[in-house]
């Protein structure tokens, strides 16, 4: 099994197997609550909330090939929107709604720009970093009381403090700590079980495509401009989905969400984790956070320097991610038969096809 | 200096091992009780460490110390130290989590302005108590919060005073970090040099990563100031301090700063960049009082290191001593019962005399003007008694209103 | 009359400053087609050396020629670790070299401590009009030319410079004319590196060093490089000449962030406009 035959896996429908392991993570998740406290429900649900960031990285690096350092814009905004729309209009639902809708279209605008002008690769890569930049130095520059969206100060380095917690309507009070819990866990699965079988529709599969080889799928016919500018618009979404629910964990929202630090984290994520899985991300997510967390408190203080060694030999070592490893290793442990080889590991796609190799 | 690894360490893991070490508690004859828990968070690593690396260990000196001598109440303090990386994301998630799952009895730590307001919805949220061990602008209304450092009134006023009558400095150039602290600060400094007759040309404010200000010396020289107010803050805009003297320099133009030295960025620069700077503190190594020198010789044998001590060093010494103060006259670590005990805690620390106002959770203490020296110190130029945080109390009063959970900001 | 003698030099240490910390980056993503995102570290690397060569008592300038040897022969070392394994695989080399950047950051920071330290500027100033203008800033535009011209200098007029820019083109035709690709990649990273240990330690007046210097300058450099295309000196001297005046202009009459947030529009707009960075189309020159 090579990273190609989850690829293609991908695009196969979900076995009975797999509806299994979804409905035994939902009755786990659902039931951690009642036996955990509640400093590791909080730890647990911010992992559930940024694996969400992390699966649409994934998706849209592993299935969709565009590496894009601007995911944590959307994040970023996310996490804004619904901090500025519920402080203004006193309801968390609709800010809710804009958290997820604003990204999306600003993911279209900045994604037709991009995609459309015929932008390959590393150039992607560049400019989101670039927008990335942009985004993170501008609100930090917001910190005088002039700049105000509504009634809601920017404020700039510091943060929106106070972010209210989402309102239910079958209570009076705002989500408690195991509410945020069971919304974040509802919200990875919801969202992985979507990508997974949005995957299987023909669109995951033309995107899987045109990832493998843009030129042929053209030729086809299809216009891959389109599928991956939804690719993108889609994944937007989701890391503003992502950064909501950051706000209503942490009731607080920061430049910070928008800074290089924190997309370097989302590369890491996905690439410990896998990124041509769905479920690699997740895990990497859960790995890599507990360690930097872990690290933070142990006093080592050196939480860059563990990341930067694990980003080293992950990208020279395990390209493909920890999952997958680790599966290739269990199928070769199991598989000690005699006149049993192992299958031959085919690279995966590195730069767009067409792009000369130096 | 160069730091060396293993003080390295030993500094920053003393906490945890000394404070609850066998060895210190047979010594001290203390119960094995349950230890009071002191949540800190600081930032040894990022940007802003320049002021943290002598609090983290001065807060474990004071801790080894009221444990050598007995403890609190008959329990033995420990410090639970999170490195919030200068990343306020880790203060907001380090906060919770010390409250929620290590149970700290108080909290300690945060430097920037930022950390601190993203810190206090959460201590009210746990009903705790906070420890705030930094200069700051002013203004904080809330029970539980306690303030042991500067604000504007005690640190700006005498600084513009003396600036603007005794150097008849009265055309100045404000620059201020741009964040809330560098906002309020400004305002602040504005406010105080109109009142004393003074003008303010101009004020620019500088994201925490900004280190190249050669646009801004060229703007500070066509307006042509007779000092330059700084309120800059963090690692990358000491640049500025270099930057000033090899354009302008101090020989032409007074520079006058309510965050130099604190960070003690004397050390980081050379003598010619350090020499004229007029700052206002509530200490430096060189106060000439026995408190003083002796706070400085045993923080340097504690820690290993011979290097300049500073005021946000004495900050985490002074917080943990007047903590310590006030749970003695509550009997209790409750934090409801340590807060209305605040009131009227005393602590005759290295600065001079330390009493907690009541009625705004400050802290009275005794300003000192100083001066950067040729030696990469500062020299003392004039010493205020007691002077009390009278910015914060003319907003703020919380025996009226103990519910006041607000910051104030000065109108102009 | 001021204002213009302001701007004027304000743009020139802009493109300056650009110029120096953009080339070592330029070189080995022109001849090796490999973003060294730990660019940022080699700088602080070479801060760090020249600060340590000034505490022994080295001159200056003697402290960032060490500094410049010391970084490149790390950099040698990191290609022969790490870049040898990656070639054509540009996403991966971002990918490791930007572990590598977090890698020495913390490195440094718990060899080192995290605390910033720096050297004295004695060079005094220069009154040009109202203006008073620092003499080491002035001495840095000198030093962003020198690095320029020795650059094309070794380029153009060595024989290793002609090997170099023949692999350049076409690694497979050089290798059958008997030239090693991989000695000359290996030797233009630690001319690259060196470069990047220079640009560190000419900066330290300037700017002091610590641990988390790097960052700073990364971000600005990738941009000029990437934007500027494949040739090095070229494309990033023209993308240096562009931004530095965009950043110059607007820092000098709104504030930095401003200066910074535009030259990252136009640089989005550029890349839109001509993909392959300025002189993407370009096929000759250098």
């Amino acid at each position: 099994m090579t990273a190609l035959d989850f690829a293609s896996n991908a695009a196969v429908r979900p076995t009975w197997r797999w509806w299994v392991f979804v409905a035994l993570s939902v009755v786990v998740l659902a039931g951690l609550p009642l036996v955990t406290d509640v400093s590791l429900q909080l730890q647990l649900s911010l992992i559930f909330l940024l694996s969400l960031l992390a699966l649409s990285m994934s998706f849209m690096w592993g299935y969709g090939g565009m590496l894009s350092f601007g995911q944590t814009v959307f994040y970023g905004l996310g996490g804004y929107c619904y901090a500025i729309a519920s402080m203004n209009f006193g309801t968390t639902g609709w800010a809710m709604l804009i958290a997820v809708l604003l990204p999306a279209v600003v993911a279209a605008l900045l994604g037709y720009f991009m995609i459309y002008g015929r932008l390959s690769d590393i150039y992607l890569s560049v400019i989101t970093l670039a927008v990335t930049l942009i985004f993170e130095k501008a609100i930090r520059a917001t910190s005088g009381p002039e700049f105000v969206v509504g009634s809601v100060r920017l404020n700039g380095q510091n943060g929106i403090p106070g972010v209210p917690g989402l309102q239910v309507p079958w209570q009076d009070a705002p989500l408690s700590m195991e509410g945020v819990f069971w919304l974040t866990a509802a919200a990875m699965v919801t969202v992985y079980v979507a990508l997974r079988l949005l995957l299987t529709t023909s669109y995951g599969r033309v995107l899987v495509g045109i990832r493998e080889n843009e030129a042929r799928m053209q030729l086809m016919g299809f216009d891959s401009r389109r599928y991956k500018l939804a690719a993108f618009v889609v994944s937007g979404a989701i890391a503003g989905l992502s950064g909501a629910l950051y706000a209503v964990w942490g009731n607080f929202v920061a430049p910070e969400m928008f800074n290089l630090n924190q997309a370097a984290q989302v590369v890491i994520w996905v690439i410990v984790g896998g990124r041509s899985t769905l479920i690699g991300p997740i895990v990497g997510t859960g790995v890599v956070q507990w360690l930097t967390t872990w690290l933070g408190q142990v006093g080592v203080g050196q939480v860059t320097l563990v990341l930067g060694f694990v980003l080293m030999v992950f990208v020279l070592a395990f390209r493909e991610g920890l999952l997958p490893t680790l599966g290739a290793l269990g199928r070769v442990l199991v598989r000690r038969q005699p006149g049993d080889t192992a299958p031959p590991v085919l690279p995966a796609r590195q730069s767009a096809p067409g792009a000369p190799r130096e | 200096m160069k730091l060396d690894r293993r003080q390295f360490f030993r500094t920053a893991t003393g906490a945890l091992a000394f404070a609850g070490s066998q060895a210190a508690l047979m010594r001290a004859g203390i119960a094995q009780t349950a230890p009071i828990r002191i949540g800190n968070i600081l930032d040894r690593t990022g940007g802003i460490n320049i002021y943290c690396l002598k609090q983290i260990a001065a807060t474990a000196m004071a801790v080894e110390e009221i444990n050598a001598s007995g403890g609190l109440l008959g329990r033995k303090l420990q410090i639970v130290f999170y490195d919030s990386q200068s990343n306020n994301q880790l203060n907001s998630q380090y906060a919770t989590q010390a409250f929620a799952r290590d149970k700290v009895d108080v909290l300690f730590g945060g430097v920037t302005s930022s950390s601190r307001e993203v810190m206090r919805p959460i201590v009210n949220r746990f009903k705790g108590l906070y420890f705030y061990n930094a200069l700051y602008e002013g203004g904080v209304c809330d029970r539980r919060h306690v303030s042991t450092g500067m604000v504007p009134a005690q640190q700006i006023e005498p600084l513009v005073d003396y600036v603007i009558k005794k150097r008849n400095a009265k055309k100045g150039y404000i620059l201020a970090a741009d964040y809330n602290y560098g906002q309020i600060t400004s305002k602040w400094m504005q406010k105080y040099i109109r009142q004393m007759g003074g003008q303010d040309l101009a004020v620019e404010f500088f994201p925490l990563d900004v280190n190249n200000f050669a646009p801004v010396l060229s703007r500070i020289q066509a307006a042509k100031p007779d000092v330059v107010w700084s309120a800059l803050v963090g690692d990358a805009h000491v640049s500025f301090y270099r930057q000033f003297e090899s354009t302008i320099g101090k020989k032409n133009m007074l520079l006058a700063s309510t965050t130099y030295g604190v960070g003690r960025e004397n050390v980081a620069l050379s003598p010619a960049e350090n020499e004229g700077i007029v700052i206002a503190t509530s200490f430096v190594d060189s106060l000439p009082t026995d408190a003083a020198r002796g706070f400085v010789e045993r923080f340097k044998k504690f820690s290993g290191q011979s290097d300049y001590v500073g005021e946000y060093g004495e900050y985490g010494y002074r917080g943990m001593m007047l903590y310590a103060e006030a749970v003695k006259r509550a009997k209790s670590v409750k934090p409801d019962d340590v807060i209305a005990a605040l009131g009227g805690t005393k602590f005759d620390g290295p600065g001079g005399l330390y009493t907690l106002d009541g009625q705004t959770n400050h802290t009275v203490m005794d300003i000192h003007l100083a001066v950067g020296n040729a030696k990469r110190g500062f020299d003392l130029l004039e010493s205020f008694k007691q002077r009390q945080p009278l910015d914060t109390q003319q907003v703020c009063d919380l025996r009226k209103n103990p519910n006041d959970n607000k910051q104030y900001e000065p109108k102009l | 009359m001021d204002q213009l003698a302001a701007s004027a030099y304000l743009v020139v240490f802009s493109i300056t400053l650009l110029v120096i910390i953009s080339l070592g980056l330029a070189v080995i993503f022109g001849l090796m087609k490999v973003i060294n995102l730990a660019h940022g570290e080699f700088i602080m690397l070479g801060a760090y050396a020249c600060v340590f060569a000034v505490d022994a008592g080295l001159p200056l300038w003697a402290a960032c020629a060490a500094a410049a040897l010391a970084v490149g022969a790390f950099g040698v070392v990191v290609e022969r670790v790490l870049i040898r394994h990656l070639y054509g695989r540009l996403i991966d080399t971002l990918l490791a070299t930007w572990g590598l950047s977090l890698f020495i950051v913390g490195a440094v920071t718990t060899l080192l401590g995290p605390a910033g330290r720096g050297i004295p500027t004695d060079f005094g100033n220069v009154t040009v009009g109202a203006l008073n203008l620092s003499v080491y800033n002035l001495m840095l535009a000198a030093v962003a030319v020198a690095m320029l011209a020795a650059t094309w200098g070794l380029a153009r007029f060595t024989r290793f410079g002609l090997l170099a820019r023949g692999t350049m083109q076409n690694p497979t035709i050089a290798g059958a004319m008997g030239v090693n690709p991989s000695l000359v990649y290996m030797v233009t990273f630690g001319y690259g590196s060196a470069l990047a240990g220079l640009a560190g330690a000419v900066l330290v007046p300037l700017t002091g060093v610590s641990p988390t210097l790097g960052l700073a300058f990364v971000a600005k450099a990738f941009v000029t490089v990437i934007t500027g295309g494949h040739l090095p000196l070229l494309g990033t001297g023209l993308a240096s000449s562009i931004f530095g005046a965009i950043d110059g202009v607007l820092s000098y009459r709104w504030s930095s962030v401003i200066g910074e947030v535009g030259v990252l529009i136009v640089a989005v707009v550029v890349l839109r406009l001509l993909p392959s960075g300025l002189t993407g189309r370009m096929r000759s020159g250098l």
